[in-house]
């Protein structure tokens, strides 16, 4: 039998390059960016050495554990993305790094996802997967065994609506989506393929635990308690911010407007739709307060997580910056 | 199944080839950004693009079909920017009922969804000329040389050697679970989630056995006199040859930017 790579067609989350604008890949190429450089001066305190080797075969069974796949029906299959199992099983600074390798190679060497892009597609699918993924887990560290597995799901499956609604976002700053059809289509098609995520991380993970309950048990790399802070401000935004933007696209994107997104794409289409109410909200000022006072809670929560991580990354200073020597 | 089945390099001897890597990176990424910045609607900008990398192609011996053989990969991804063509505030051409929602398509949001389909299109080529026409292993290389952290490089490095041995694990796993799993005549058997947890169990046993490995791969380096640094025999210098190389293309780069603006 020949398996099924799934490797050669993309998944829906990986954005190829031309689809977002410059200042869109710019800015999660600084986020990215940034999380990564706290994430290897994390692990490399956390693990030393052991964790090269670790970190790197942990990537390839990323790779490969995507290729496991499921029938569903019709056709499809389901299978893996990784980004929560990652985060659950290595720790979140670890799966960070996991993920971004995972990302760059199939971007370098497969095309799957673009180059200038990456940034983005790092933050969607790693960074964005691990803050929720590890944040609820962690939440839920040392309760029984089904309070953890089925947390652990909502996670996987939170984890990718996650990158599913940060896609459809960016897809929209950039002026390449519709605000109204991309956030409902890319929700709806992840809440399915979630499931699937949420099915086989479950699955994986109760397999482990039975297995090698030292793996999963102990929490091997510990995250402070700022990643339950972080990971349930994440996941509250999300599931604010998913049900806003589908309903209410208009609010969301005066604030976008206000804020100064999407000027290039010159006047808002609001024109395009004269008489053109919803059923909810309609084009109140209420609706505009809402979606603003919500922006600013997730700019504040981000800044408080990244604040705390920088805190904490910059405390093993003594463990890091081993001398560089260029290696020829 | 063989080392080098996640290669993309192919082989030949081209002046592309010999390039050095890390200038190659520099150029791809430049070409990339070039396309991204074109304005939506520079028809004759795409065309010359195109032919840049038609020639340089040709340039690396890979024959004028190869790249665009390789390019669909990202043409899925074409559907999530389908609504650009409703997006752009202009001359109606036409108008869609959707239930409650009444879409106007413009002339602007056509020109819009073509240029962004043009775009990726261009820069998933140059994506693939440089992975064909440079070995990962100096693709990784040049990562270091231009300033990615010494630990991610080695992650990848890792991730690349393993690649093909725990993508082997998996086949055989999928292997044996076809073997063992008759489909009942008429279809039918037991749900999709059952099916998902059978998936996830295999899962977590690829899972273990990477872990494993990934002990065993440690020990073994220890036993060689593993210090934390990975060393290479292939060094690389920049030579006038990549520097001029990397001229022409960000001369070519300007000049295209200017051009599509007149």
């Amino acid at each position: 039998m020949v398996p099924h790579f799934p490797l050669f067609k993309p998944l829906p989350l990986h954005i190829p390059d031309g689809f977002l604008s410059l200042p869109v890949a710019l800015i999660f190429w600084v986020i990215s960016i940034g999380l990564i450089a706290i994430a290897v001066r994390r692990t490399q305190g956390e693990l030393g050495e052991r964790q090269i080797p670790l970190m790197g075969v942990m990537a390839a069974f990323i790779f490969a554990a995507q290729m496991i796949n499921f029938p569903v029906a019709g056709g499809t299959s389901g299978h893996l993305l990784g980004g929560a199992l990652a985060a659950i099983t290595l720790g979140p600074w670890a799966a960070m790094i996991v993920m971004a390798s995972v990302i760059g190679v199939q971007a370098l060497l497969f095309q799957d996802g673009g180059l200038v892009v990456m940034g983005a597609n790092i933050y969607n699918m790693g960074l964005m997967t691990a803050l929720i993924g590890y944040g609820l887990y962690r939440g839920v560290a040392g309760t029984r065994r089904s309070v953890r597995l089925s947390v652990a799901g909502l996670a996987a499956w939170l984890s990718v609506m996650a990158g599913a609604l940060a896609t459809a976002l960016q897809l929209w700053l950039s002026g390449t989506a519709l605000l109204r059809v991309v956030v409902p289509a890319m929700l709806g098609v992840h809440a399915l393929i979630g499931l699937g995520e949420a099915l086989i991380t479950v699955a994986a993970l109760a397999f482990i635990s039975r297995v090698r309950p030292d793996l999963v048990e102990a929490q091997r790399s510990s995250g402070g308690r700022g990643w339950i802070f972080a990971g349930l401000a994440a996941t509250f935004a999300v599931v604010l911010l998913s049900p806003l933007a589908s309903a209410n696209p208009d609010g969301l994107e005066r604030v976008a407007a206000d804020l100064g997104f999407t000027g290039h794409a010159g006047p808002l289409p609001f024109q395009i739709l004269p008489d053109y109410t919803f059923p909810f909200f309609g084009g109140t000022g209420l609706s505009t307060v809402v979606a603003g006072a919500l922006g600013v809670l997730v700019v504040a929560a981000l800044t408080l997580f990244l604040l705390r991580a920088i805190r904490r990354a910059s405390r093993p200073e003594h463990l890091v910056n081993a001398p560089e020597t260029d290696a020829r | 199944m063989r080392a080098d089945l996640f290669d993309r390099y192919q082989a030949r001897a081209s002046l592309v080839h010999a390039l050095d890597p890390r200038a190659k990176v520099v150029m791809a990424v430049l070409f990339i950004l070039s396309n991204v910045l074109l304005p939506d609607g520079a028809w004759a900008a795409f065309l010359i693009s195109w032919g840049a990398i038609l020639g340089i192609s040709l340039l690396a011996r890979l024959g004028p079909g190869f790249v665009v053989n390789r390019s669909v990969v990202a043409l899925p991804f074409v559907l999530a920017a389908v609504s650009a063509i409703f997006s752009v505030p202009g001359r109606p051409v036409a108008a869609l009922e959707l239930g409650a929602w009444r879409l106007l398509v413009t002339e602007a949001g056509l020109i819009r969804f073509a240029s962004i389909v043009v775009r990726s299109w261009l820069s998933v080529q140059i994506a693939i000329l440089l992975a064909a026409t440079t070995h990962f292993p100096d693709l990784l290389h040049a990562l270091r040389h231009l300033y990615v952290p010494k630990m991610v490089v080695a992650v990848v490095a890792f991730m690349y050697r393993y690649l093909f041995v725990l993508a082997d694990e998996s086949t055989r796993l999928l292997r044996a679970r076809d073997a063992r799993s008759p489909r009942p005549e008429g279809g039918g058997g037991l749900s999709a989630a059952w099916r998902a947890r059978v998936a996830g169990n295999m899962v977590g046993q690829l899972f273990l056995r990477s872990f494993e490995r990934s002990d065993r791969v440690y020990s073994a380096m220890l036993a060689r006199g593993y210090t934390g640094q990975l060393l290479t025999l292939n060094p690389h210098a920049m030579q006038a040859k990549d520097w001029l190389a990397l001229l022409l293309l960000a001369l070519f780069s300007v000049s295209i930017q200017v051009f599509s603006r007149l």
